[in-house]
């Protein structure tokens, strides 16, 4: 065994050990000194001549130019986003004396939101000493109220802006998105210097995605200024100054207005969905098939985007924000509803694909379901008894018990499979933040999602709930209105898009964006596409169909499929009625659908919170917005 | 606390010029260098201030509290400042946890504590409580340190600093960074250990650039090239080369700086108040000033080098070495020679909580030399 030493301290030893530091820091000062030196003569006695005449000659200031931010058109031509005049109160920090006091009395003559001190005394600190920073927007007579006071505000000014502005408001909040104030966070992630002399920037939604070229770049001009520092407006000399050369100084410029972009949206169909939906919470997609253009995109409750552009006090931000009816969350990307009965003609089209079931074969639907063996009861979603039910009518009146058991021939693997190539359960790629993935279930999945053993086990049962859009599926409403596009397209794909087209800020030049395919599903045959088409015909069309009474007398022809999703578990031996059922519990209504059923043009999809079933709350949503495309089209019903 | 059976016995102290009056410590090279500096400072500050009355009064009340400060410090002995360093450390950890909490809330970066009457920053704590803790972790233990020593004073600095860093405040993070550094380079480790801890650095910076995103590279490259942000960063440079250049070798006279009047220096009467000087009073102006430094590093060192502690040395030596790399990160940004960080010129810059923390500074150096002991017979 090899003797431990202990090391003790060697006083002696170690003051010498310091010593030598020190002496070693020390000649390392002695250079690093000498070095500064060295760099101070070569500044102040080699270049001298050279950086004196610079200092005389330099009478000129750098001040940045802000970028006009680009126009959002929907795809008609309509603005949905622009920018107006207004008047903003501006503060350069280095010229203002007392912050906090200068910010108290300007909160003193209501000229800037009390609750907003702290957060602009940081944002003012944060910025380099000589740059603009806003403090609020000014309303005409505010202005007035500032301009007879400006020579108690060194530093402090009002500036003419161009503010963003949506002339839809809340009707196209949630596909275009809002800009605000640049925060801190915002600064991490920009060029600041091409952000200069902007005041805002592309918080959510296109305003967010397509920041880069809505923004355009910086331009600068230089100032002349004279002896006590103020600027001189003489346009002579601002031409001089512009033209001439200055050492280290970028050359004025021009600011580079951002693109202008083009939108698949159709305000006309937004405002229909919108309207439609009316005050519920829902939302409404609605998808071009043969190219994944969106064409409307609204989620209820919705806020004006125009309250974020002109800065909104901190109160009025948290009260939108804890709304219980979250007018801020996007429910068409964001919102997973267990998409019920929906899913039932994507089932039926892998079951023909698979021969798991002729089509024609009759099953007998007694009102509720049994596994063998099993005295669980699957009831029939809404009660009532289908009696002799083919594939056909088992879509058209949506019966529950039939689909039960094909899930059961199919498995969990097919069925999962049947949902997941139509882009249930993942996030579609569009072209805007805030997607969620949702789940398709399987057997994998449980086996991953759950931590103790026994709920890893995937049951039967699972594989029931499962075949009628229930249990742990969970799918957005964009999800089901891509689905939807490419059930109507016979399983040609697209990635939905809100761009479809840019204009050069510049040179005006239009750049039109190609549709961008996803892989097409392949394998059902022509019959059994048309098959599961004629059911979904059959939904709106047959007397008996889900959906028929609300799309009853419609100039073209609907394919749809209604679902109804729970919320709210009923037990065993009772019965679902509405009325005894708290609001926030009842139902999710949705539904599924495209138009003209032979050659479809629009797909969508509608969700109604806790609005009852599909047929009654989500489908009316769809026959409106049916209307006004049509409408807006000039349709005229082909003769057959 | 271990000191074995060694006992410590208080003597008046020798050597060195420190004083007491009346029982009172007061360093009289370190008290005049101090007062010289700053009143140096002062007049640069006045004319960066464009003789502002209001704005420089402010700056005399934040100095007149770092003498405060100073005076205090002076006072403590050393083995109470060892005592309370773990304290001081914990509670500058425990704020920043505090900030950064708040600054979740806030959903913004964070840096200040709002107590009400004073906005705190307690990075500003740390600056001085990591190189205390790092001193305080090796007092008892022999030195060199070994490796496993080390590590744990890395970790004592680089902890803090990564959280400072998150805030972010990457100047300030640096300069705890820098302390601590400072105090375990001081702590005796060996030369094979530093060349291979630079070798490791130098490793991984291709490795972390690989990790980093384009904004990020971007922002590397405008610190090593500051010139391609002439809007910001490159403006300043530029700008301050100009005024330092065109002071020459007297300076244009007080109050008479062009550049500086007539507000093309940024940031004049805070980061690049140096230029301020070499444009107003030229290069035998800066020369005195960085005298007046050399000396205020030169007593520290001679303290450092007089205590008899291993604490009050590595204490003493990292204040006044990380005093002179304040001094010379600042000069060197301002003239050119290093990338733009916001570090402001000591005891002459405008603002700053630094001000206080500096002086605190200052009088633990005036305390180490003035209660120095002896070992008992």
């Amino acid at each position: 065994m090899p003797l431990r030493t202990t090391r003790l301290k060697d006083h002696w030893q170690e003051q010498q050990l310091f010593l030598t530091r020190v002496i070693a820091a020390a000649v390392i000062i002695v250079l690093l000194s000498g070095l500064l030196v060295a760099r101070l003569v070569v500044l102040q006695v080699v270049e001298y001549e050279r950086f004196s005449e610079l200092s005389q000659g330099n009478r000129f200031r750098l001040e940045p130019l802000p970028p006009t931010r680009g126009l959002v058109y929907d795809r008609n031509g309509v603005v949905i986003a622009d920018n107006l005049p207004s008047w903003e109160l501006v503060a350069i920090a280095e010229e203002v004396g007392n912050l906090d006091a200068t910010l108290k009395q300007l909160e003193a003559l209501g000229l800037v939101d009390p609750s907003e001190h702290k957060s602009l005394r940081d944002l003012m600190r944060s910025h380099r000493g000589f740059e603009r920073v806003k403090l609020s927007n000014l309303t005409e007579e505010q202005a007035a109220t500032f301009a007879v006071r400006r020579h108690r505000f060194p530093g402090v000014d009002i500036q003419e802006a161009l503010s963003r502005h949506y002339p839809f408001g809340e009707a196209s909040a949630h596909a275009i998105g809002y800009v605000g104030s640049i925060s801190l966070q915002d600064l991490e992630r920009i060029d600041r210097s091409d952000y200069a002399s902007t005041s805002h920037i592309g918080k959510t939604g296109i305003e967010r995605s397509y920041e880069n070229a809505l923004h355009g770049h910086v331009g600068y001009r230089h100032q002349v200024v004279n002896a006590q520092g103020r600027v001189l407006f003489d346009p002579s000399v601002q031409n001089q100054a512009d033209e001439a050369e200055i050492a280290g100084m970028p050359k004025a410029k021009q600011p580079v207005p951002g693109n202008n972009i083009v939108l698949s949206i159709d305000m006309r169909l937004q405002l229909a969905a919108q309207a439609a939906l009316g005050e519920v919470r829902g939302a409404v997609v609605a998808i071009d098939p043969r190219n994944g253009d969106v064409l409307a995109l609204v989620s209820t409750p919705a806020f004006d985007p125009n309250r974020f552009a002109e800065g909104m006090s901190r109160q009025d931000y948290v009260a939108l924000n804890t709304d219980p009816d979250r007018p801020l969350f996007n429910r068409a990307l964001a919102g997973t509803y267990p998409p019920g009965s929906t899913v039932k003609p994507f089932i039926a089209l892998a079951a023909l694909e698979h021969e798991t079931i002729a089509p024609e074969k009759e099953m007998y639907c007694p009102g509720e379901y049994h596994l063998p063996g099993q005295t669980h009861k699957y009831r029939e979603g809404r009660g009532g008894v289908h009696g002799n039910t083919n594939l056909h009518e088992a879509i058209v009146r949506s019966c529950d018990v039939y689909f039960y058991q094909l899930a059961i021939d199919v498995g969990i693997n097919d069925l999962s499979a049947a949902l997941k190539r139509f882009g249930l359960g993942a996030t579609t790629g569009l072209d805007i933040n805030g997607e969620q993935s949702g789940v398709i279930p399987s057997v994998e999945w449980k086996r991953k999602q759950f931590q103790r053993r026994e709920d890893q086990i995937w049951f039967p049962g699972d594989t029931i709930n499962a075949g009628v859009g229930q249990g742990y599926v969970l799918v957005t409403p964009l999800q089901l209105a891509s689905a939807g596009a490419g059930m109507a397209a016979r399983g040609k794909r697209f990635t939905p898009r809100l761009l479809i087209g840019t204009e050069d800020g510049v040179t005006r030049e239009m750049t039109w964006a190609e549709p961008v395919p996803r892989p097409t599903v392949v394998g059902p045959t022509d019959e059994e596409w048309t098959f599961v088409h004629d059911a979904m015909v059959g939904v709106t069309a047959d007397p008996r169909g889900t959906a028929h009474t609300p799309m009853k007398g419609t100039e073209y022809k609907v394919a749809g499929k209604t679902g109804t999703s729970q919320v709210f578990t009923v037990g065993q031996d009772e019965k679902y009625r509405e009325a005894d059922v708290e609001e926030r519990l009842r139902d999710n209504g949705l539904f599924v659908a495209f138009a003209p059923a032979e050659d479809p043009r629009i797909a969508l999809a509608v969700v109604v919170e806790n609005g009852g079933g599909g047929a009654r709350a989500a489908a009316p949503v769809a026959r409106k917005v049916f209307d006004a495309y049509f409408k807006a089209e000039g349709y005229v019903a082909r003769e057959p | 606390m271990s000191l074995g059976s060694l006992e410590w016995g208080r003597v008046s102290p020798a050597g060195g010029k420190a004083l007491r009056f009346g029982g009172l410590v007061i360093d009289m090279p370190l008290l005049v260098l101090l007062l010289a500096t700053a009143s140096v400072g002062f007049v640069v500050l006045y004319s960066a201030l464009g003789a502002n009355t209001g704005l420089f009064l402010r700056q005399g009340v934040r100095f007149a509290f770092g003498m405060a400060a100073f005076f205090v410090f002076s006072q403590v002995p050393p083995r109470y400042l060892r005592i309370w360093t773990p304290w001081a450390f914990f509670l500058g950890v425990a704020l920043l946890i505090a900030v950064a909490i708040e600054g979740e809330i806030a959903k913004g970066g964070q840096r200040w504590l709002d107590l009400g009457v004073i906005t705190f920053q307690p990075s500003e704590l740390l600056k001085l409580a990591a190189p205390m803790m790092v001193a305080w972790f090796m007092h008892d233990r022999p030195l060199p340190p070994t490796f496993l020593q080390v590590v744990t004073m890395t970790l004592i600095v680089m902890v803090p600093a990564a959280m400072i860093a998150e805030q972010p405040d990457l100047g300030t993070a640096m300069l705890v960074i820098a302390a601590g550094g400072l105090a375990i380079l001081l702590a005796g480790i060996s030369v094979r250990v530093i060349l291979a801890s630079t070798l490791l650095a130098a490793g991984a910076v291709p490795v972390l650039w690989h990790y980093m995103r384009d904004y990020q590279r971007a922002r590397v490259f405008m610190f090593l090239n500051p010139e391609s942000d002439p809007l910001g960063a490159g403006y300043n440079t530029i700008q301050a080369k100009i005024a330092i250049g065109s002071g020459g070798l007297f300076g244009k006279g007080f109050m008479n700086g062009t550049q500086a009047h007539l507000e093309f220096l940024p940031e004049r009467s805070t980061d690049f108040i140096f230029a301020v000087m070499g444009e107003e009073f030229g290069l035998l102006g800066l020369l005195l000033l960085l005298v007046l430094y050399l000396a205020l590093v030169g007593r520290g060192l001679w303290i450092a080098s007089q205590a008899q502690d291993t604490f009050t040395r590595l204490l003493a030596g990292t204040l006044s070495l990380t005093f002179f790399f304040y001094v010379f990160v600042n000069a060197g940004m301002v003239s050119g020679i290093l990338p733009i960080v916001g570090v402001p010129l000591p005891l002459v810059s405008a603002g700053g909580t630094s001000m206080v923390t500096l002086l605190a500074g200052f009088g633990m150096l005036a305390a180490i030399g003035g209660h120095r002991k002896l070992l008992a017979p």
